[in-house]
C-alpha cells in the first residue's frame, strides 16, 4: 500500500466470514490439493506398469490410516470442486446472485460433496 | 502476492478501559479501534461501557455518546445519520456497514468496531479513501455522448430503460463493498473493486450513454475487472442491499458476448 506511514486497518483477522467466502477459498484450496493428488495418481499408474510387487508396495502405503485420510480428502476435493464449478457456470449466466440464492447454492454444494464422498467410499468398500 | 499479516506498525495493542458510571442501567461494552497519528504508537483497542438507557438505538448513537460524554478524542466520520451519505461506513461486529443504520441490539456480546478493512488509517475510524475515489473517477462516471441532443427536449428514457439503472445508481459510495472484498484487499492497486465496477455497470446499461465500447475496452483487463472471483462479500455486506457481484457478472457477460 502507500508509504504514508499510516497503519493498515485489520482485515482477515476481524472479518466475519460469510458462507460464500468460505466456499470461495475452499474452491481454490481443493484445486491446489487436486493438483498435488494428480502426481499421486500418475505415480499409481506408473506402479501398475512397474510390476505387481511395486504396485503392492504403493497401494499398501496408500492403505495406511494416513494414506486413507489423504484419499478421502482428495475424493472430497474432487466432488466439491466439480459441484462448485457448476455453481460458477450458473453464475456466469448471470443467475443465482441474490444473497439468499448464493447462500443456498453454497450449502447445496457442501451437502452434495459430503454425500457423494460418503457414497463413493461406501461403494468402494 | 497477498500479505496476510499486518505490517509491524499496524499490529494492535491493548488500550484503555472506560467503565460505566455508577448507577448505569443496561450496560453495553464497545471495543473500538483507536489510532493517534501524533503519538507515534501502534493502534490500540479501547473499551467503553455505555449506558444504553440513555443512548439512541444505533451504533452511531453510541459513538456520538462516547465522543460527547466519555472520550472527546474519538474520531469518526458521520453526517446524515440516515443511511444516505455513506460517511459512517465501518466494520461493526465483523461486517462492513453504516453505523447509523446498524442497531446496537442486533449485536450479540461486545460491539467490536474497526475502520473499513485493509485501508490506510488516517485516525481512529477514519480510513484514507483517496485510492477508492480515484478508481471511481477512472471509470468516468458521467454521461458521454457523440450525437447532439434533441433541440427541443432532454435525452429521454423509457421507463424500462430507467429501471435498468435504478438500482446501480442508488450506490452511495460508502466503500463497504470494496473493503469487504479479499480480492480488493490483495490487489487494490490494480483491481477496481465492486463499488467502481457497479458504477461502471450503471453507465454501461444507460440507454443514453454512447461510450459503451470505450467503457468495455477499459474494463477488459486481467486485473481491473477479472480479479472478481465471485466471493460475494460485496453483495453480502452492502448496507443499501445492492448487488455489485451481479453487476460484475453482467459486465463479464457483455464482454463475452462482444467477442462473438
Amino acid at each position: 500500500m502507500s508509504n504514508s506511514g499510516r497503519p493498515l486497518s485489520p482485515h482477515l483477522s476481524i472479518y466475519r466470514w460469510p458462507i460464500t467466502m468460505v466456499l470461495s477459498i475452499l474452491h481454490r484450496a481443493t484445486g491446489v490439493a487436486m493438483s498435488v493428488g494428480l502426481v499421486v495418481l500418475a505415480a499409481w499408474l506408473m506402479q501398475t506398469a512397474a510390476g505387481p510387487e511395486a504396485y503392492l508396495r504403493f497401494t499398501s502405503t496408500l492403505s495406511t490410516f494416513v494414506g486413507m485420510l489423504f484419499l478421502v480428502g482428495w475424493s472430497f476435493a474432487f466432488f466439491f470442486h466439480a459441484a462448485n464449478g457448476v455453481r460458477h457456470l450458473v453464475w456466469d449466466t448471470g443467475r443465482g446472485f441474490d444473497k439468499r440464492d448464493a447462500d443456498r447454492s453454497a450449502w447445496i454444494v457442501v451437502g452434495f460433496a459430503a454425500i457423494a464422498t460418503a457414497v463413493f467410499w461406501w461403494v468402494a468398500a | 502476492m497477498a500479505e496476510f499479516r499486518l505490517p509491524p506498525n499496524s499490529r494492535i495493542r491493548k488500550g484503555k478501559h472506560f467503565p460505566a458510571p455508577a448507577g448505569a442501567g443496561a450496560i453495553k461494552r464497545f471495543a473500538v479501534y483507536r489510532y493517534d497519528p501524533d503519538s507515534g504508537q501502534n493502534p490500540r483497542i479501547d473499551t467503553y461501557e455505555v449506558d444504553l438507557d440513555s443512548c439512541g438505538p444505533m451504533v452511531l448513537d453510541a459513538l456520538i455518546k462516547i465522543k460527547n460524554e466519555i472520550d472527546p478524542t474519538l474520531t469518526f466520520r458521520r453526517s446524515c445519520r440516515e443511511g444516505i451519505c455513506g460517511s459512517c461506513a465501518m466494520n461493526i461486529d465483523g461486517g462492513n456497514t453504516l453505523a447509523c443504520t446498524r442497531a446496537i441490539d442486533g449485536v450479540k456480546g461486545d460491539v467490536r468496531i474497526y475502520p473499513l478493512p485493509h485501508m490506510p488509517v488516517v485516525k481512529d475510524l477514519v480510513p484514507d479513501l483517496t485510492n477508492f475515489y480515484a478508481q471511481y473517477a477512472s471509470i468516468k462516471p458521467w454521461l458521454q455522448t457523440r450525437t447532439p441532443p434533441p433541440p427541443d427536449r432532454e435525452r429521454l428514457q423509457s421507463k424500462e430503460d430507467q429501471e435498468l439503472i435504478n438500482e446501480p445508481a442508488a450506490c452511495i459510495l460508502c466503500a463497504c463493498c470494496s473493503t469487504s472484498c479479499p480480492s480488493y484487499w490483495w490487489n487494490s492497486d490494480r483491481y477496481l473493486g465492486p463499488a467502481a465496477l457497479l458504477a461502471a455497470y450503471r453507465w454501461l446499461v444507460d440507454s443514453r450513454d454512447e461510450a459503451t465500447g470505450e467503457r468495455l475496452d477499459q474494463l477488459e483487463d486481467p486485473f481491473r475487472l477479472y480479479r472478481c472471483h465471485t466471493i460475494m462479500n460485496c453483495t453480502q455486506t452492502c448496507p443499501k442491499e445492492l448487488n455489485p457481484a451481479k453487476a460484475i457478472a453482467e459486465t463479464k457477460k457483455m464482454l463475452a458476448e462482444r467477442r462473438h
